[in-house]
């Protein structure tokens, strides 16, 4: 048996080498000549500093992403509960929330290891920033302390405080993780679109350079992709525990976990396309060049990569909707649509997924006339993806909706006739839908781009007005049965860990275009880079880094799932026999 | 397209639906081959000009994602078409069957490995038809020009004073004559008469992807820098395009690039806008 010195010596082995390495790591190799009075960067010995701090921004970002997504639905999920008195919503809220301790002790503890990554490896870059926005950090911490406070109070106040009171921390945890979010998004905004500065790079005004030309469309794409990335994870969540599951109770509770978080999920993904392409617009506004560069130059092959990966999201979404209605008697009704929403969706996933410019032979090519297909160079403009885009927004809804009434007959004198109207704002919104997109080849680029918007609203307006129509339609309805939580094949989990993975992937990719479309800046067009790293990675070597990048994520979150598992487990006991077990037996005889 | 292949394969279908389904009774993976090689057949031989192999496989890739999708999303199809797997596999009324198929799997391998081997070299394929991004700002003959401001001066004739405005784009209908429809040819599509000594071909200036999409400062930077004016970023070019800046003033320039918007009947993209 090791003794308590022998221990400690084993124990320093272990953290010597640690210092060493954090010593050779952080030192200026020797090899790097005489040193400059104050380096624009330093470098590491074995890796790319660019790389290590591209790894730690994108995990900081996911799991910041992961930690503000949460309680915006867990406190959604937590007032339905206290309005309806049904304790299962609680539960169920609860069950989001003990993810985000551990969660949030990550996220801290990333953001510090970049704080000190720029200031170590880009020091002249974090000066510039630092005197840019130096007025903005001192209420950045103030809001990190109160965030920290309020998710605290929030975690460990459930079922301790008053329901209104809990519900009030909740809010002002919401607020408070948002304007952290808008303040740091001010300052990586700033390096994209720089705003408020004289020519010379100095400030002027500092409300124009936070309230830059992308601040505001990335607050809202955070928000709304925030809790898309939140509600995967927390569904691949339920469906880790599902699969786990030992009891039938168990198994009903995680698969309506894995449930509520992918619906949560796809109902965020819906307007998801339409805020990212609002900030295309202001990234194009502001400058041609970044613009170009993102949709039509270096980047435009990555968006194909985007359009597969969404397609894949979609009809993994559609897909997990279809297995659920296993779990609901009356379902195999509506079995027969499934050939034909899947229909549409491959044709609107293709549409999307066609590029404009081909890969192709030098005799293939010769033989299309160009790099660009006669016939598929239609399909590889912006017309035809917004109307594939809106089509598989619509189909999702349409899979959402026969979901929805499964179980259930409606039983409204007007039964048929709403059925009738439904059908007809589908149709009427579908033909209005094409119809734009067809015209769009027929008008000029800004003509075409305002086009989106009538798109959009008249998708939405389907997806309201059929909402509403549907909710008098199953007033009093009669039910064929109840749902059977539970009653799911593994398949189903299997793709709630498809959607987390593809969520997490897309997020990581879709960073890289955004520092990456700056190309050879740190700030564009104001501080240059000048670094050994001063090119864009190619595709295929973001490709690995980001893949890299997600599989430590998954590693992390894993521990966040093992860790938040522990809260349910029963009390350790020692076993009949150990010397624990001894002890124990030992000292209550001499009590 | 090609008509009469894709009347062919829809022909077949409906004969597959309505003629053999009365003697043989099909199953769901049946169905799914099927539809496979319909789409595979429809994609390969069913559109003229062909499609690129690589578009095939994107294209084939999602529709075989797909149709596992519809198989596997519904517990009775799917567990059926794993019993017929299973009876194939095992049931001795099979058996020539599956021999036939085990020797054809491997025998289809070696097929594509010899005729993909046996192929005359090719150029590697190019993947890479971009517009380059321009700078923020050129030197144009001596003067400094901001391309993310700048706007083609002779723009606001069209609507003060029209004659003076068809004068220019008259002008610049003799200037793309005499310097760029050789290679850009006469009706812009591209195909002028050097057209096919290049690769890539010169730009389509109907295509609707070109000029449309880009801000009269881009086209003036293109004409004006060339080739040689190509960025350093997002290398390698490849492009035969002249700098004009050595052989048309600024407003020869604007000029040509007025009359590109009139013959194509494009608008030029807006600059700035939201914020």
């Amino acid at each position: 048996m090791l003794t308590i010195d022998r221990r400690s010596w084993l124990l320093r082995i272990p953290l010597g080498i640690l210092a060493l390495v954090l010593v050779a790591l952080c030192a200026e190799p020797a090899w790097a000549g005489p040193q400059e009075a104050d380096p624009e960067y330093r470098a590491l010995p074995f890796i790319s500093s660019r790389v290590l701090m591209w790894a730690v921004a994108e995990l900081h970002l996911m799991f910041a992403a992961f930690v503000l997504a949460v309680p915006i639905f867990a406190l959604v999920i937590e007032y339905i509960g206290y309005k309806t008195g049904d304790r299962r919503y609680d539960q169920l809220a609860y069950d989001f929330t003990k993810l985000l301790s551990v969660s949030f002790s990550f996220t801290a503890t990333l953001g510090a290891l970049l704080t000190f990554g720029l200031i170590v490896f880009y020091p002249a870059l974090t000066q510039y920033l630092v005197k840019i926005f130096s007025w903005t950090f001192l209420p950045y911490v103030l809001l990190f302390f109160l965030e920290a406070f309020f998710l605290y109070a929030y975690y460990y106040g459930w079922g301790k405080l008053p329901p209104r009171l809990h519900l009030f921390l909740g809010v002002m945890l919401n607020i408070v993780g948002t304007a952290i979010m808008f303040i740091a998004n001010a300052w990586l905004t700033f390096m994209n679109t720089p705003n408020g500065i004289d020519e010379m790079g100095n400030l002027t005004n500092l409300w124009e350079a936070i309230n830059n030309y992308i601040w505001m469309p990335i607050n809202i794409h955070r928000i709304i992709a925030n809790v898309a990335f939140g509600g995967a994870i927390g569904a691949a969540y339920g469906a880790f525990k599902f699969l786990g599951a030992k009891t039938l109770e168990a198994r009903a509770h995680y698969d309506w976990m894995g449930y509520i978080g992918i619906f949560v999920a796809i109902c965020a993904l819906l307007p998801l396309p339409f805020a990212g392409y609002w900030l295309g617009v202001e990234i194009y506004a502001y400058d041609q060049s970044l613009g170009i560069t993102l949709m039509g130059g270096t980047f435009s092959w990555l968006f194909i990569v985007q359009a597969v990966l969404i397609g894949n999201l979609f009809l993994a979404a559609n897909y997990y909707l279809w297995l659920s209605m296993a779990r609901i008697p009356g379902a195999e009704r509506f079995r027969g649509f499934i050939k034909y929403l899947l229909g549409i969706i491959t044709l609107c996933f293709i549409v999307w997924a066609t590029p404009h410019s081909l890969v192709a032979t030098v005799e293939e090519a010769r033989a299309m006339g160009g790099a660009h297909h006669p016939i598929l160079n239609v399909l590889g403009v912006m017309s035809a993806k917004n109307t594939a885009v809106n089509l598989l927004i619509l189909t999702t809804y349409v899979s959402f909706l026969l979901y929805r009434r499964a179980n259930k007959e409606a039983t409204v004198s007007w039964a048929k006739t709403g059925n009738w109207i439904q059908f007809g704002i589908f149709a009427a919104v579908v033909i209005y839908v094409v119809f734009l997109g067809v015209y769009g080849y027929f008008v000029d680029a800004q003509t075409r781009i305002g086009l989106s918007q009538p798109q959009v609203m008249s998708v939405l307006f389907a997806m309201v007005s059929v909402t509403v129509i549907d909710i008098f339609l199953f007033k009093n309805a009669k039910s064929r049965g109840e749902i059977v939580w539970g009653k799911i094949s593994a398949r189903s989990q299997y793709a709630l860990f498809f959607l987390a993975i593809t969520f997490t992937w897309l997020m990581g990719l879709m960073g890289y275009v955004r520092a990456g479309m700056r190309q050879h800046w740190h700030v564009y067009g104001v501080v240059r880079d000048t670094s050994v790293d001063a090119f864009t990675p190619t595709l295929g070597y973001a490709g690995g880094v980001v893949s890299a990048i997600v599989i430590v994520f998954f590693l992390l979150i894993a521990i966040v799932f093992f860790l938040a598992g522990l809260a349910g487990r029963k009390d350790w006991e020692p076993k009949s026999g150990s010397r624990w077990s001894k002890a124990e037996a030992s000292a209550t005889v001499d009590s | 397209m090609n008509l009469f292949v894709l009347l062919a394969i829809a022909a077949a279908m409906v004969l597959v639906q309505f003629g053999v389904t009365r003697w043989v009774k099909l199953n769901l993976l049946a169905w799914m081959g099927i539809w496979w090689v319909a789409l595979w057949a429809a994609f390969s031989y069913g559109i003229n000009p062909p499609l690129p192999n690589s578009i095939i496989v994107l294209f084939m890739a999602i529709i075989t994602i797909a149709l596992v999708a519809y198989l596997s999303a519904d517990n009775e199809e799917l567990k059926q078409a794993q019993e017929s797997i299973g009876r194939f596999m095992v049931t001795r009324q099979y058996r020539v069957a599956l021999l036939i198929v085990m020797f054809l799997i491997p025998a289809a391998v070696a097929a594509w490995t010899f005729s993909s081997m046996n192929q005359a070299p090719q150029p590697p394929s190019s993947g890479r038809t971009i517009h380059p991004p321009p700078p923020s700002s050129i030197t144009f003959q001596g003067t400094s020009i901001n391309l993310t401001t700048a706007n083609n001066p002779l723009r606001e004739l069209q609507h003060t004073d029209e004659a003076a405005f068809a004068e220019h784009v008259a002008s610049g209908r003799r200037i793309y004559f005499e310097n760029c429809f050789y290679c850009h040819g006469d009706n812009m599509e591209g195909a002028g008469m050097f057209a096919h000594g290049y690769d890539p071909l010169p730009a389509n200036f109907n295509d609707a992807t070109t000029i449309a999409m880009l801000q009269e400062s881009y086209l003036f930077w293109r004409i004006a820098k060339g080739a040689p004016g190509l960025p350093s970023e997002s290398t390698p070019w490849s492009s035969a395009m002249p700098a004009w800046e050595d052989f048309l003033t600024e407003e020869e320039i604007w000029e040509v690039i007025i009359f590109l918007y009139e013959f194509t009947g494009f608008e030029p993209r807006a600059q700035g806008m939201p914020h």
